[in-house]
């Protein structure tokens, strides 16, 4: 075993009845990676989570994290995870301050540090001014920070984060992606994200595996996934004006493009290979059209997410 | 054991239940219902019921003392007139009724500490903390447990005044409580208690709701019932030696019900039910 390699699991199975939630999942994560685990509700992403967390027991295969085994070693292993579950799961007659001093004895955070670390984490999520306030009142941002807040208190090796932008305005949710990029690069720890928000994934993971129905279909980086997955690309040609209209002509005459758009001096073609990229631009040079920009836009995780599931492209 | 986390539980629960209406509401009713209004009504009663009858006092008394066992009987008969009714009512009749409270508070609080995490969706956060299975299953019970043990103590205490003050014309001195009365509150009570726990615990992995855990557990008073009225008919008498009886018989079925739960309290099956 890699000592870096904080997650291992090797045909990770968890059946409900003859359903299967997670089905035969084999994944290798390392220290400090931003992990992505993308796929739409009931794909198997919290259910996981519960697995690698000790929290359920799987049906079959086995997970190894931070060299624990989560059915046997659960106390110990979670003492070193941290989790902001999809619902904050807060209780809600009780304080965020309250909430998060009972989170710091039960995660046996040294008692001569709860203190200052609770008023840290109040000021980092901007609570204190509402610490006092049962929480039941706080909206639901307010809700998600908190939630956040708790799951740091004890300052974990490795964080799952199940939808940790959902219910955010705009600022909150940037001010949370910066905070997973600081404890990822700053602070060295491992982040699980789970997230169906494929933009939010592209932003801030190292790797992403997609579920479905529970089995893995990809995994790799985005750019990995998109140079694999995604055959059709995007290109952006700026020509100078005399030569748009001949630019025209020679990309309608080139087989098999989805599309082609003429925008001020910027013609931009869909629908092509990455290997036909160098063919186009020979016709353009073979025809006299002067060029004085390429541009192939890299795949994102959507364009990977939608070669995955091409049914769901057409019901967009 | 985790013993600060332990407390971090306990914590949790109480300061939730002490800011619950729906949990407060029938810990502070039923205790005074139970413990005030009703020892008042029936020993004014009882008194006004002898002044007012027409062959007077000493023949109710009489045929109080035929109905009850020749136990109470030898105790009854140490006291004299209307003496015997306050002794009768305050002190016998209301120790089975005295059970109801800690059986009762502890069912509540076990049903919002169990359940009622539950339906507000605030489990999932405490089974990813770091508590063994048997870790959460002690705080729970334990914040029940003594939570119950706390409020049957103030009702001891409050049942104490109230019957040397509404009995103090008739004793004329403080009669109450008596060695039965301790054995009920330090032995038959938290037992009595764990009843209501284990009950509640068992009854919590096949209802939805803390109203209906709560609704279900109290079907555990009928055996309150079955004693209050086995002494008004004078089947048997709460004497020391049937109390401290009592006490170990409810210890015994405590840990039946103790075991039987921490058997089913599994953070697999708890998880699978959110």
């Amino acid at each position: 075993m890699n000592d870096n390699q904080v997650i291992i699991t090797h045909n990770l199975t968890r059946r409900f009845g003859d359903n299967a939630a997670v089905d035969g999942l084999s994944i290798r994560i390392e220290q400090g990676e931003v992990f992505g685990f993308l796929g739409h509700n009931g794909a198997g992403k919290t259910t996981t989570i519960r697995l690698l967390n000790g929290v359920l027991t799987p049906s079959d295969g086995y997970a190894r994290v931070l060299g624990f085994d989560p059915v046997a070693d659960g106390p110990s292993l979670r003492r070193r995870t941290g989790v902001l579950t999809e619902n904050p799961s807060l209780d809600e007659r009780l304080t965020a301050r309250e909430n998060l001093h009972i989170y710091a004895d039960l995660y046996g955070v040294p008692v001569a540090a709860v203190n200052e670390r609770v008023e840290h984490l109040l000021e980092m999520f901007e609570i204190s001014d509402r610490a006092d306030d049962k929480t039941g009142g706080y909206s639901k941002g307010m809700k998600q920070r908190l939630a956040l807040a708790r799951a740091l208190i004890h300052e974990p090796q490795l964080i799952y984060l199940d939808e940790p932008t959902s219910g955010l305005d705009p600022l909150a949710a940037r001010q949370v992606r910066e905070l997973i990029t600081h404890l990822s690069r700053q602070e060295g720890r491992t982040v699980f994200l789970c997230t169906h928000n494929l933009v939010e994934a592209q932003r801030l993971c190292d790797r992403v595996a997609v579920l479905e129905h529970g089995r893995l279909l990809a995994l790799g980086t985005p750019v990995e996934l998109g140079q694999r997955l995604v055959h059709h690309q995007r290109v952006e040609i700026e020509v100078g004006p005399a030569d748009r209209s001949r630019a025209a002509e020679v990309l309608n005459a080139f087989p098999n493009l989805a599309e082609m758009a003429l925008e001020g001096d910027v013609v931009s073609v869909s629908g092509i290979s990455r290997e036909r990229i160098p063919d186009l631009i020979a016709a353009l040079v073979g025809a006299g059209v002067r060029m004085y920009r390429v541009t192939a836009q890299e795949p994102t995780l959507e364009d990977v997410y939608f070669a995955l599931h091409p049914d769901r492209e057409e019901a967009e | 054991m985790n013993s600060r986390a332990i407390r971090a539980v306990i914590r949790k629960d109480l300061s939730a239940v002490l800011r619950s209406k729906a949990v407060l509401i029938p810990l502070i009713l039923v205790p005074l219902f139970l413990l005030v209004v009703v020892p008042a009504i029936t020993v004014f009663a009882g008194g006004a019921a002898s002044s007012a009858s027409t062959t007077g006092a000493s023949s109710d008394i009489a045929q109080l003392l035929s109905m009850v066992p020749e136990g109470l009987r030898t105790i009854l008969n140490g006291y004299q007139g209307d003496q015997i009714w306050v002794v009768f009512a305050t002190v016998y009749m209301f120790a089975p009724l005295f059970l109801v409270l800690p059986m009762m508070v502890s069912s509540v609080i076990a049903a919002d500490s169990f359940v009622g995490e539950r339906e507000r969706k605030t489990l999932e956060a405490l089974l990813h903390t770091p508590l063994t299975n048997w870790e959460l299953l002690l705080a729970k019970t334990l914040s029940a447990w003594l939570a119950a043990l706390a409020v049957s103590l103030v009702g001891f205490v409050l049942y104490t005044v109230v019957v040397n003050l509404i009995g103090w014309p008739t004793m004329g001195r403080v009669f109450f409580p008596n060695l039965m009365w301790m054995v009920l509150m330090f032995w038959v009570a938290p037992a009595a208690a764990g009843l209501g726990l284990g009950t509640t615990v068992l009854i919590s992995s096949r209802v939805n709701t803390f109203q209906e855990a709560y609704q279900t557990s109290g079907l555990i008073v009928i055996p309150i019932v079955a004693l209050v009225i086995a002494q008004s008919v004078g089947v048997m008498y709460f004497s020391v030696e049937l109390t401290l009886l009592l006490g170990l018989g409810i210890w015994a079925i405590d840990v039946l019900l103790f075991w039987v739960g921490a058997r089913t309290f599994k953070r697999d099956a708890l998880i699978t039910r959110l």
